[in-house]
């Protein structure tokens, strides 16, 4: 275990390298010496274009994808499967559609073995935590697309992992469900101190949410720059500070873009 | 659409059949509605000795449910299996598809020979009729189980097991439980089939054909419509529990 002045160590990514191989089309390196640290109770965004790696560096900092090259580390164990420390919500379709949202958000313990009572009470204190108590016995299908994500969230809170990885949570929902899911999952991250590494292609989701703005170049997928954001929460969007940052930010994307796009 | 509206065109045909018969005037082609249905009002009543109607129904419909659980018992378990492992599917295509084509009822000299005449041979019939179509629906099923549920599950520390139980099996269900409606479909058009070839003693079939030596057309007839009647019956249970159990398919986007 890793201490620095930042505090404890959970993720922890050295000179990883992802390659994808295929007789066709030739070798994809997706990912090239990618660095990153990720400290305890910190929001992380990974940011970048389309095709910057970045859901499968979270793929593979979760355990469902291994590196071709280089080490990931959680909590200072090389990762090689699904760790018990992380949860990971993804974009949608997640949740288990024969399953009731009380039975969805109990899954994790369920597969732990916790029995059915403790189980229960386990899963009511994160209905009521995501503002879901009255749908407990729903299923996933009578519910609205935001109200969806806000299962996924108490079932990946249920296990009380240290770290959650978020892969685009609100990519499929409208504008205004997504920004007041973005305020319910501050609140949450306060209330809980959890570590969170929040996937999103959004600058603007980016800039509002996260401690620290990681962006990725595409093609291959590097660490183009960390931006450390250290406005002030709740943050103002219409703030000179905000505009100024997601600017800047905005345009280093573009100019990432262009660059592969002038190789494509 | 109503019941009631759905009865119109049975009624016609019902209809049409009996203005047949008493044009024809012969009941050895075509017996009257009412001698029919006086066979099928009286099912307990014995018929030249080989029992009743109900009772040689019940017979068939026993080998049946024997053959399809054993077709089940072998099909899920193995469909689960080469579902999940792409290699051993791809490995025993050609065997299953080669198989597959096969009536049923090709089988029968093939099943006598092995087992002769008698009841492990009608349900080996049986087993060979359904056991495919119950096959390729838990494959196909276990194969369109989205990956991110399997991840899902992976990410919440399932193991094998697990995943299997709480992943797979829930999420193919409805597409086992559609192979399982398909293959009892066919497997009461196999002991029907079966029970019509020679060394056979009881079952609907058998009735069927035994009543065919003596001219008894009525009892031909009422026997058919038994078959139907079972076969409907099994078919609207199977989609009743589809439509109760397996709501999520439908609704889920």
């Amino acid at each position: 275990m890793t201490e620095t002045d930042w505090g404890k160590v959970w993720v922890k990514a050295e000179h990883v390298e992802k390659v994808f191989r295929s007789k066709k089309k030739g070798d994809t390196v997706a990912l090239d010496d990618v660095n990153l640290e990720i400290y305890d109770g910190e929001f992380v965004c990974l940011l970048g274009p389309s095709g910057c790696g970045k859901t499968t560096l979270l793929r593979m900092i979760g355990g469902l994808d291994v590196p071709t090259g280089g080490t990931i580390q959680i909590d200072g164990k090389i990762v090689d499967r699904p760790s018990p420390k992380m949860t990971m919500v993804f974009q949608e379709y997640s949740l288990f559609p024969w399953r009731t949202i009380e039975e969805n958000v109990g899954f994790g313990l369920e597969m732990m073995g916790m029995d059915k009572e403790q189980r229960k009470a386990e899963v009511k204190k994160r209905l009521d935590l995501v503002g879901l108590t009255n749908f407990a016995d729903s299923y996933p299908y009578e519910l609205s697309g935001g109200m969806r994500q806000r299962a996924a969230v108490a079932r990946a809170l249920a296990s009380d992992p240290a770290v959650m990885l978020m892969d685009e949570p609100f990519g499929a929902l409208d504008a205004q469900t997504r920004n007041r899911m973005q305020n319910q999952l501050l609140e949450i991250w306060h209330a809980t101190k959890k570590t969170i590494l929040f996937v999103t292609h959004s600058v603007d989701e980016a800039v509002y949410l996260s401690d620290r703005v990681v962006v990725l170049s595409p093609r291959p997928g590097r660490i183009n720059s960390i931006y450390t954001i250290d406005l002030p929460r709740p943050r103002d969007r219409s703030s000179a500070e905000f505009a100024r940052l997601r600017k800047e930010i905005l345009s280093e994307i573009e100019r990432l873009q262009e660059a592969t796009g002038n190789l494509l | 659409m109503k019941w009631y509206i759905k009865l119109i065109l049975p009624i016609i045909i019902v209809g049409i059949w009996e203005l047949c018969a008493l044009l024809i005037n012969n009941p050895f082609i075509l017996p009257t509605v009412d001698s029919v249905f006086s066979k099928l009002l009286t099912p307990f009543a014995e018929v030249f000795g080989i029992g009743s109607l109900a009772s040689n129904t019940l017979t068939s419909l026993e080998r049946v449910v024997i053959g399809f659980l054993i077709a089940c018992a072998i099909a899920v378990p193995l469909g689960i299996f080469l579902g999940s492992h792409p290699f051993w599917e791809q490995f025993s295509d050609w065997v299953i598809q080669i198989f597959r084509p096969i009536p049923p009822l090709a089988w029968v000299p093939l099943s006598l020979a092995w087992f002769g005449i008698g009841m492990t041979s009608i349900v080996f019939i049986i087993v060979i009729g359904c056991i495919f179509p119950i096959l390729v629906s838990t494959i196909e099923g276990v194969k369109r189980v989205k990956k991110s549920w399997l991840e899902t599950a992976k990410i919440y520390q399932a193991n094998d097991r697990q995943v299997i139980w709480h992943i797979t099996l829930p999420a193919a269900a409805p597409a086992i439980w559609n192979g399982l409606r398909i293959g009892f479909g066919i497997a009461w058009m196999s002991v029907i089939a079966a029970e019509m070839m020679p060394g056979s003693s009881r079952g609907i079939g058998y009735l069927i054909m035994y009543c065919y030596n003596f001219g008894q057309v009525s009892y031909i007839i009422a026997g058919m419509i038994c078959i139907g009647i079972i076969g409907i019956g099994m078919d609207i249970i199977f989609k009743l529990v589809q439509k109760k159990k397996f709501a999520w398919e439908a609704l889920d986007k």
